[in-house]
This record gives structure tokens, C-alpha cells and sequence, in this order.
């Protein structure tokens, strides 16, 4: 039997009630995310893309459609999900180490004291923070700070890894370590990650797939299987392939945002 | 060394303060009931010491009574508000306007509703005085609450108490430290005031009523003294809660 794919949205539709009446931000959304995949989802400002993040989550529940994790309907927050945001929200009062180890407080498990923080340290010495474990946040720089949010998303094995815009306030070149290091935890984690972004490289350097959403309300615009190596590099974005990949997400955001035509049919690759 | 410094620095400014208030006062060779000098203030001390304890302990203890009962109403309103838009639309309005009553008005209130009950009456006004700070702090504090923090534990299944206990509570310390220094003072005030307003023989109020009726002026001083001393002894207590548990705030040179 064909598993189901862990992510799943069916005709998804939902609309914030605002005091001009209901705003659409989601219409008929469907895609589908298989097990250990890398999917990117770019769209214009204000999208409603964050909503699919909390969607997803069980933060949200949605007006119309269905949501569903390897075949279940979402009907709350559950703890096989990690999130990380562009805020990397870390808790100045404690330490970096002790941030990592919070879920591990709220979710369920059997995990000794020392077997959680030995969990956290070697996700944080993935990232390269070995040796920061005692250091408040304030201490560290954003980048950093950054990489310690992913260890928190990740230490209790999250099945489904949801990141919103987790790279977005850094600089570039800083983004294009976090990227890297990205690389590293999905190698390592086996995780399914769904990446919110603006930034075109980062979705086609990181995903496998890249979804374009319309304007509000958002529907699946065009999709794109990158069709770059498991191993990559930031030489990589640099090939022809890459620049004929951005080049058209390009065109795409464009359509998205009302600036081009959307005459010719879908690039089918 | 660092610590000397930072005791020998207000010690010193205190005792700057005590000889220009002397000087002050020979120069313009002022009598001692327009205004005593710190060299009056000892014997005053002296001849009084045992009133004086006694006195202190009495105002101490109920500022103290009082300000525990801010601290635990305050943040129960505060929680109400911090949680609740509706209860914040509708406390606002009486909190203010409940703050905005001279105390003083309050005091003649209170003692006649609760004839006779001094303890319970001057707690009261030092409570009614300094529980606003504490409530308007913590339910700024809950509310500003940035919503990914919310986000992180409730998309794992946490509980809204677990949220509570493991981020807003902590977060909003560094407020409350702040609204509870200034709810000192406010609640030294509080209980002074009864002592003065309505005697009833306790507390540093009453000894500096004794004194303006027996128009012994360098005893007034001398509890003036006595209060702004008790002021600074309990607001470092609540400095060195601060650090305890609100510590990480701080910004220091790292």
C-alpha cells in the first residue's frame, strides 16, 4: 500500500473575519508534500502564507478543505511538529542550552534530565554552537541565535518541520551559512520541511520542490521540482539550470502580483 | 573592591547631604522649630530608641502586610486584564479613577467602616495606595506579549496555564520589579498616612504626631529620618529580589 504523503491540504479555504467583512486569504489551496521532502512556498506579500503555516500547525482551523498529516485530519496542535520563525523567539531568561531543551518540557516523553540535554547539545553541535550551550541569547549574534531556534524546532523529533521565513532578517552571507547548515539537519533528522520564504535562491538552493502561490486569495500557481543534486552548493545557483529556475519563479511572482500576464500556460519541466 | 565602591559612593553622598543641611541651618541660625539640624537628631534618637523600634517594626510590618497584598491582587487583576480585552475595557476605567481618590480622603472612610481594627485599616490604605502600579504592569506586560512566543508552546499542545508559567510569567518579571519599587514607596505613604490621619498610638506616624503636639521638632525630624531610612532598606530588598529573579534583564557588560 502507497503511504499517504506527510503533508497534505485539500481544497483548503479560509477568510479572516475583519470589520469590512470576511478577507479571503486562502482559496482552494491543495498540494501535497511527500515523506522527507524539502517543499518552498513563495508568493507575494501578504499571501496568506503565514496562515498556511499555522493551518498546518493546528494553530488555525480552516473555514473550508481539509488539512492532513500522514493521513489524518488535523484538528489541533500536536507535538510531531517544529516550527521556526523569522523571530527566532528565544527566552531571555534562560539559557541557549535550556531553550533547546523547552519542548522536551511540554511534550510527552520518557527522556531522562540528561538524556534531554544531551539531545539538545548534539543538535546545537550540528549547527556549531558546541561550546555556547550555557550562554543567554542576548549574548549571541542573529545568526546564531537563529541556529539555536532550529535545534528548539528540531530536538524533539518533529516529524514535520514548518519554517517561516526562518532566515529572512539576516544578513546574506550569514543566510547562506544557515543554509548549509539547513542541509545538515535535514541530512541528519529525516524530517519533512516546509519553507515559507520571499527569497527566490533560498527556496531553489534548499527545496525539492517550489510552490508559487497567487495573490490573496491564494491558490497553487505553478510548481517547480528542482532539479538540482542532493549535495549543493551555493556554486550550484550559480549553473544554468539554477538561473532558468529563478528566471521563471521570477515570472511567476510577477503573474502572482498582477504585474505580467499570465497568458502562456505553465512551463511543464 | 567593585562592592566597597558601590557602598562607599551613596554612604558618601549621604553624608555630604547631612553637613550642607547643617550648614544650611547654623548659617542662617535657624531655631530649632523652624528647622532641627542632623546634630539634633541624635539625642532625639537616643532619648526616644525604644519608641523608635518599637514604632518601626509597627510601620514596617504593615507596609509590608500591605504591599503583599498588592503584589497578589495587583497581579490578579493584572492577569484578568493581560488575558482579556473585555475585562481591560472595563477595569481601566474604575482602576483609574479609583487611583485618582486622594488617599487622604480614603483614610477617615476606612477607619469607620472598620471601627477600631488599626492593623487591618492601615494594611488597607497601603494596599488601596500601591496595588495600581503592580496591576497596570503586569497586564501591559501579558498583553504586549509578541504572539510566536505564544505560538511556540501552543503548537506542541501546551496548555494556556503551561504558557503562563513558562513565558508570560517570566517575561513580565522585569515589569513587575519595576511597578513593585515604585509600590514601595506608594505603600509607605499608605501606611503613614493612616498613623497620622487617624492615631491610634502605633506605627512612626504616631510618634511624629506626639512630636508636633508636644512641639518637640527635632523628634518630627528625626522620624522623617527614620522613614526615608526604612524607605531605602526595603526598596534594596526588592533590588536584591530583582537580581534574583529577574537577573537576566539586566544588561550587563558581556
Amino acid at each position: 500500500m502507497l503511504s499517504a504523503p506527510r503533508i497534505e491540504l485539500r481544497s483548503v479555504t479560509h477568510a479572516y473575519r475583519t470589520k469590512a467583512g470576511p478577507l479571503p486569504v486562502l482559496d482552494d489551496l491543495s498540494f501535497a508534500c511527500a515523506d522527507e521532502s524539502f517543499t518552498a512556498v513563495v508568493g507575494p506579500s501578504g499571501c496568506g502564507k503565514s496562515t498556511l503555516t499555522r493551518l498546518i500547525a493546528g494553530l488555525l482551523r480552516p473555514d473550508d478543505g481539509d488539512v492532513l498529516l500522514h493521513g489524518e485530519s488535523v484538528v489541533g496542535p500536536r507535538s510531531t511538529v517544529g516550527m521556526a520563525f523569522q523571530n527566532p523567539v528565544l527566552l531571555e531568561w534562560r539559557s541557549i542550552i535550556d531553550n533547546v531543551v523547552l519542548p522536551l518540557e511540554i511534550v510527552p516523553n520518557d527522556l531522562s534530565k540528561a538524556e534531554r540535554r544531551q539531545r539538545s547539545h548534539e543538535l546545537l553541535s550540528l549547527v556549531g554552537l558546541a561550546g555556547f550551550e550555557e550562554k543567554r541569547p542576548s549574548q549571541l549574534s542573529g545568526g546564531m541565535r537563529q541556529r539555536a531556534s532550529l535545534c528548539r524546532a528540531l530536538v524533539h523529533r518533529p516529524e514535520v518541520l514548518i519554517l517561516d521565513e526562518p532566515f529572512g532578517a539576516l544578513d546574506a552571507f550569514t543566510r547562506e551559512d544557515l543554509w548549509q547548515t539547513m542541509h545538515t539537519l535535514r541530512r541528519e533528522e529525516n524530517i519533512t520541511c516546509l519553507l515559507i520564504t520571499h527569497d527566490l535562491r533560498e527556496s531553489v538552493f534548499l527545496a525539492d520542490k517550489v510552490i508559487v502561490l497567487s495573490g490573496r486569495p491564494a491558490h497553487v500557481q505553478y510548481t517547480i521540482d528542482v532539479a538540482l543534486g542532493e549535495e549543493r552548493t551555493i556554486e550550484d545557483l550559480y549553473t544554468p539550470e539554477a538561473t532558468d529556475m529563478l528566471h521563471e519563479l521570477r515570472h511567476q511572482i510577477e503573474i502572482a502580483q498582477g504585474r505580467a500576464p499570465a497568458d502562456e500556460p505553465p512551463k511543464d519541466r | 573592591m567593585e562592592l566597597a565602591r558601590r557602598i562607599a559612593v551613596p554612604v558618601a553622598a549621604i553624608a555630604v547631604t547631612l553637613v550642607l543641611w547643617e550648614l544650611l541651618v547654623w548659617a542662617n541660625d535657624w531655631p530649632d522649630y523652624k528647622m532641627a539640624s542632623p546634630s539634633d537628631l541624635g539625642p532625639a534618637f537616643w532619648k526616644y530608641r525604644w519608641l523608635f523600634l518599637q514604632y518601626s517594626w509597627d510601620t514596617l510590618w504593615r507596609t509590608i502586610a500591605g504591599l503583599g497584598l498588592s503584589v497578589i491582587v495587583g497581579t490578579l487583576i493584572g492577569m484578568v486584564m493581560g488575558f482579556s480585552r473585555v475585562m481591560r475595557e472595563a477595569l481601566y476605567p474604575l482602576l483609574v479613577g479609583f487611583n485618582a481618590i486622594p488617599k487622604a480622603t480614603v483614610v477617615p472612610v476606612i477607619a469607620l467602616i472598620f471601627v477600631g481594627a488599626h492593623d487591618m485599616n492601615t494594611i488597607l490604605i497601603a494596599f488601596m495606595i500601591s496595588f495600581f502600579p503592580i496591576a497596570v504592569s503586569i497586564s501591559i506586560g501579558l498583553s504586549t506579549l509578541e504572539p510566536e512566543y505564544r505560538d511556540i508552546l501552543s503548537s506542541l499542545g501546551a496548555s494556556r496555564f503551561t504558557i503562563f508559567r513558562k513565558i508570560a510569567l517570566p517575561k513580565t518579571l522585569p515589569e513587575f520589579f519595576g511597578a513593585l519599587k515604585v509600590a514601595v514607596t506608594l505603600a509607605f505613604i499608605g501606611t503613614n498616612l493612616m498613623e497620622i490621619v487617624e492615631p491610634h498610638g502605633k506605627g512612626l506616624g504616631h510618634l511624629f504626631d506626639s512630636g508636633k503636639i508636644n512641639a518637640d521638632y527635632p523628634l518630627m525630624f528625626a522620624v522623617l529620618i527614620a522613614l526615608a531610612f526604612l524607605g531605602i532598606l526595603l526598596f534594596y530588598v526588592v533590588v536584591v529580589l530583582e537580581r534574583t529573579f529577574a537577573g537576566w534583564a539586566e544588561r550587563g557588560d558581556t
